[in-house]
């Protein structure tokens, strides 16, 4: 059971005594394509330690990209991470890992057995009864004993331990150990101590890895220029910098996983950056309210005021914004709801990612509802369409939904850095006093502009003719209260000119397309990486070119519908298990419906390549269903 | 800020025939809103014919007013007042919430909430404790008839142990009582009337107006459709003879001196947020507001045995901080800040990305 055995080399020997060996040869080695795997139990400080691994990667100029699936609960429980190393910039997950990393007794058979043939594993000599892989190459380390010396302290000992994995990872991968430390340096840059102790521990761990483990040459990680003036951070913090530069004004929320931390960043960004520099006072008004009914009731009744107003969710949120939703769209008040999608129904999945809210969230409430929605497809939209949002929804004086996911919300992505606006923000159609003594009087639901957005006061206008009653109720151009057939069919229809407007200034669709194309696919949000990986299999392992069009809105724009219009077979990839956006362009447009193939991906982890490839493969003859 | 605004000094040579105009040039017309469509003798009709009196005698400037609701009879009654004011009938329970959102968008404007007890006691509990916990500065009016109206009946909350339904059965459950619940919560005025009190309700709304966080009036309105029967303790009939006011309630605004002259130790002066007063003269019980104990023991007392106590029931004259305190907020509305004031520089962008680099 004790053995460290490497199916490829018939040297291996027993442990504790190491092979001396080497793994693989360099001449073959993988350069910088690799998956890194760690299993700790949450609670255990692991996060930064996977981050000081990931950081020193992205410092050798090596494309990176990071993974937490980790439990919904506070400590004790497993969580992985997964960080992916690879050249070509691929950040999608892969379904195995190549160097597995095994540090909790919990999880450690299951993760064990689950190892491709041929891998890595980096084991806790305490987990040794759990090996019994004789196709795996083996590496046992002795981390409690190790961290001993280096931690005199023993209540530090369960979190500093992780720090020495990352020694060993960084050893066997051959990272370049003074990127190591600079990682180590700026993960704890506020905290000079545990940078001392983290730094020792790693460089304990590096060094015990060179005395007694072999050499590694399966996996090489080398230095390469591809990360200069690069950043690396997660969707939500992306999209709370979108919400401070679309001068957002009130943020209502209510803590749910995977949106909190979105909440979180907006209010550290708002509290550095948002205050009167000469007073100290806030520009902005934050509020953790007591339901997600209330804190979209806030946002509602700020937007009213003309403030520009956000709340963030998930899933169950979502469902509880339903009804002040619907109150938003008729009454046209503007509002952004950024919808942070876990997999559902009910409690489902709270951390575990998932595209089930799309059908939902497009037609949210009650009655003849419907509303836009932003849907970014990397964390750089995010933050683009976190600006976006709250302009749209002043121009359209309507809720616009940010639709993102865990996997984008939670999770760490290489991109460009982040460029501030250049144009205004908009502010949409308001009437003030003086075009009030100009007009003489206005109609807050007529269409004057024939865009089916009407003009609106902002109470507190000082005008006799300012003052307006906002109804939920039936109500004529005037917004007074109506009940004829004729007042509310009008209403609806100018709604759903409004809403065919939106379709006009929406993002437009992305197409990237091979020349020649023989395939036609739609994908959008966290599903781009995987595609475009898939695309680059399909193109080069089986010599089919594809066309891809990633939707970035709905409604669809016209050029969504021509894409459609101009293949007679499209697939469309979604992560939930309905074809929610399927449904919706076929509700859409009927007469191409059956020209939609759907294909679906819904086990609640991120959408990797390969199952994309399979179902095409499926759909092309090429592999049995 | 006062809601209120001091009056102008009247042009030298005025004719001195009583004004229908009040101190900022408005008249009672002015503070009106739409006809009426709730039934005919209706509590609400009168509280809305005293929210009118209180707007129009304290001066208060229409274009200044927020008129916030929910959805219930009550909740209708924000378009029979103050046509010159934007309004907004929201949603059922929510309006505190919706409330809250207009107030941290402009703090500027007097923020009017009526609503019912279907709204406060039921549906929107939460959000009605929880503007109480923010002190979000409204004048909260709850029209508490003890019944759904417009459902045709149905007990609400509110409605008393042993109070019958039209049909003739027992409520049987306790009832809630919002203004204990207020005063539990830290609201710092409370108080508690009668639809058809006329003289006490006006100073009262007065006194809510003048107050700078929230204020809680529960005005017992009744239902003279479905709740207007015998072995109703919400009935015209009962509240007429079983009310028991707590003082004699006057209003002088800030900018008046206190005129009128009672024996000592009749009279309790309160002071306002705004330097307005309220003078308490005593009745029969000896009753000190700003005593949180007494107040929460004396509601107690009446729930038990059934009294209709009215008047204002507690101020704490070390007022809470605000919501907008809390916050530290701006003084200008943050819906009129400009877009210099709340997008950042490019240069505060790129020194966040090259802390993710």
């Amino acid at each position: 059971m004790s053995l460290q055995t490497d199916a490829d080399s018939p040297t291996a020997t027993a442990t504790p005594l190491p092979s001396t060996a080497p793994i693989g040869n360099e001449a073959d080695a993988i350069v910088n394509d690799v998956v890194i795997q760690v299993a700790t139990s949450n609670g255990t400080g692991s996060q930064s330690a996977n981050l000081v691994l990931m950081r020193t990667i992205f410092e050798m100029g090596v494309p990176v990209s990071g993974k937490n699936m980790f439990p919904s609960n506070i400590q004790g429980l497993p969580t992985w991470f997964t960080i992916r190393v690879n050249k070509d910039g691929w950040s999608a997950r892969r379904r195995d890992a190549d160097v597995f990393v095994a540090m909790n007794p919990e999880s450690a058979a299951e993760d064990i057995a689950g190892m491709r043939p041929g891998s890595i594993l980096i084991l806790n000599e305490e987990l040794q009864k759990f090996q019994n892989r004789d196709d795996i190459h083996v590496f046992v380390v002795p981390f409690n004993k190790l961290v001993i010396p280096v931690c005199p302290d023993g209540r530090l000992r369960r979190l500093v331990v992780n720090m020495m994995y990352v020694g060993v990872v960084a050893y066997l991968l051959h990272l370049d150990v003074e990127e190591l430390k600079g990682a180590i340096a700026r993960q704890f840059s506020k905290k000079p101590k545990a940078a001392e102790l983290n730094s020792n521990a790693a460089l304990a761990g590096y060094q015990w890895a060179a005395e007694n483990l072999p050499k590694q040459y399966k996996f090489v990680v080398k230095r390469m220029d591809k990360t200069k003036g690069k950043v690396i951070i997660d969707g939500n913090s992306a999209a709370a910098l979108g919400l401070m530069y679309g001068g957002i004004t009130v943020f209502a929320w209510y803590p749910i996983t995977p949106s909190s931390s979105l909440g979180e960043a907006l209010i550290d960004y708002m509290a550095r950056y948002r205050h009167d520099p000469e007073t100290g006072k806030a520009t902005y008004a934050i509020v953790q309210a007591e339901d997600e009914l209330a804190a979209m009731a806030m946002v509602v009744g700020a937007g009213w005021d003309g403030a520009r107003a956000a709340t963030s969710t998930s899933g169950p949120g979502i469902s509880l914004m339903a009804e002040l939703t619907g109150l938003a769209y008729f009454t046209e008040i503007p509002a952004v709801i950024v919808d942070v999608q876990r997999v559902g129904p009910s409690t489902g999945l709270p951390t575990r990612t998932n595209q089930g809210d799309m059908l939902k969230a497009y037609l949210l409430s009650h009655g003849d509802c419907k509303h836009p929605l932003l849907i970014p497809g990397n964390v750089k939209e995010c933050y683009e369409f976190g600006i976006e949002a709250l302009n749209l929804a002043e121009r359209l004086q309507t809720p616009i939904f940010l639709m993102t996911d865990l996997d984008m919300g939670m999770n760490l992505w290489m991109t460009d850095p982040f460029e501030a606006p250049t144009k205004p923000l908009d502010r949409g159609k308001v009437l003030t006093a003086e075009d009030l003594n100009r007009l003489g009087e206005f109609a807050r639901y007529r269409d004057v502009d024939g865009d089916g957005i009407g003009y609106r006061t902002l109470p507190g206008t000082k005008h006799p003719n300012a003052a307006f009653f906002t109804q939920g109720a039936g109500h004529d151009d005037r917004a007074k209260r109506s009940e004829k057939p004729e007042d509310w069919q009008g209403n609806l229809d100018r709604l759903t000119h409004k809403f065919n407007h939106a379709r006009t200034i929406m993002p437009k669709p992305v197409l990237n397309a091979d020349e020649g194309a023989t395939l036609a696919i739609i994908g959008f949000g966290t599903s781009d990486p995987a595609i475009e990986e898939a695309r680059h299999i399909l193109r080069t392992q089986h010599g089919v070119k594809s066309s891809y069009l990633r939707l970035r809105s709905l409604p669809a724009s016209a050029e969504v519908i021509q894409y459609l219009k101009d293949n007679d077979k499209v697939y469309l990839v979604e992560q939930n298990r309905d074809a929610q956006v399927a449904s919706i362009l076929r509700m859409e447009n009927p007469e191409l419906g059956n020209r939609i193939v759907s294909v679906l991906h819904y086990c609640g982890l991120p959408l990797d390549a390969q199952s994309i490839v399979e179902q095409l493969e499926v759909h092309l003859g090429k592999r049995k269903s | 800020m006062s809601a209120t605004e001091a009056p102008k000094p009247a042009p030298a040579g005025a004719p001195s025939k009583a004004p229908a105009t009040n101190r900022i040039g408005h008249t009672l017309q002015d503070y009106k809103g739409a006809a009426s469509t709730l039934c005919a003798g209706c509590g609400h009709d009168s509280i809305t014919s005293q929210i009118q009196r209180a707007l129009f005698e304290s001066g208060v400037n229409p274009y200044n007013v927020a008129k916030m609701s929910g959805i219930g009879c009550s909740s209708k009654t924000t378009a029979y007042f103050l046509s010159l004011s934007h309004g907004f009938n929201s949603v059922h329970g929510r309006a505190p919430a919706v409330a809250t959102g207009s107030y941290l968008a402009n703090r500027e404007l007097l923020h009017i909430c009526v609503s019912g007890d279907g709204d406060t006691a039921s549906i929107g509990l939460g959000h009605f404790m929880h503007m109480m916990r923010r002190n979000v500065p409204m004048v909260y009016i709850i029209e508490n008839n003890g019944v759904y109206g417009l459902t045709k009946g149905q007990f609400s909350a509110t409605a008393d142990k042993g109070s019958t339904h039209k049909k003739g059965f027992e409520n049987e459950m306790m009832p809630i009582d919002a203004c204990a619940l207020a005063i539990e919560m830290g609201c710092d005025y409370v108080a508690r009337s009668f639809s058809g009190d006329i003289k006490q309700l006006v100073p009262l709304l007065k006194g809510a107006m003048c107050h700078g966080g929230t204020s809680i009036v529960d005005v017992v309105s009744p239902c003279v459709t479905f709740n207007n029967h015998e072995g109703s303790t919400k009935s015209l009939k009962f509240a007429r003879e079983n009310e028991e006011p707590l003082q004699e309630i006057g209003f002088v605004p800030y900018y008046d001196e206190i005129k009128a002259d009672y024996p000592e130790g009749t009279m309790k002066t309160i002071e306002l947020t705004d330097g307005s007063k309220l003078t308490l003269k005593k009745l029969e019980r000896d009753y000190d507001p700003s005593d949180k104990m007494r107040a929460l023991d004396l509601l107690q007392k009446a729930r038990d045995e059934r009294l209709f106590l009215t008047g204002l029931l507690y101020h704490n004259p070390n007022s809470s901080k605000g919501i907008a305190d809390q916050l530290n907020m701006v003084d200008v509305p943050l819906a009129h800040l400009p877009e210099s004031v709340t997008v950042p520089s490019a240069a505060v962008l790129a020194e966040i990305m090259e802390e993710y680099k």
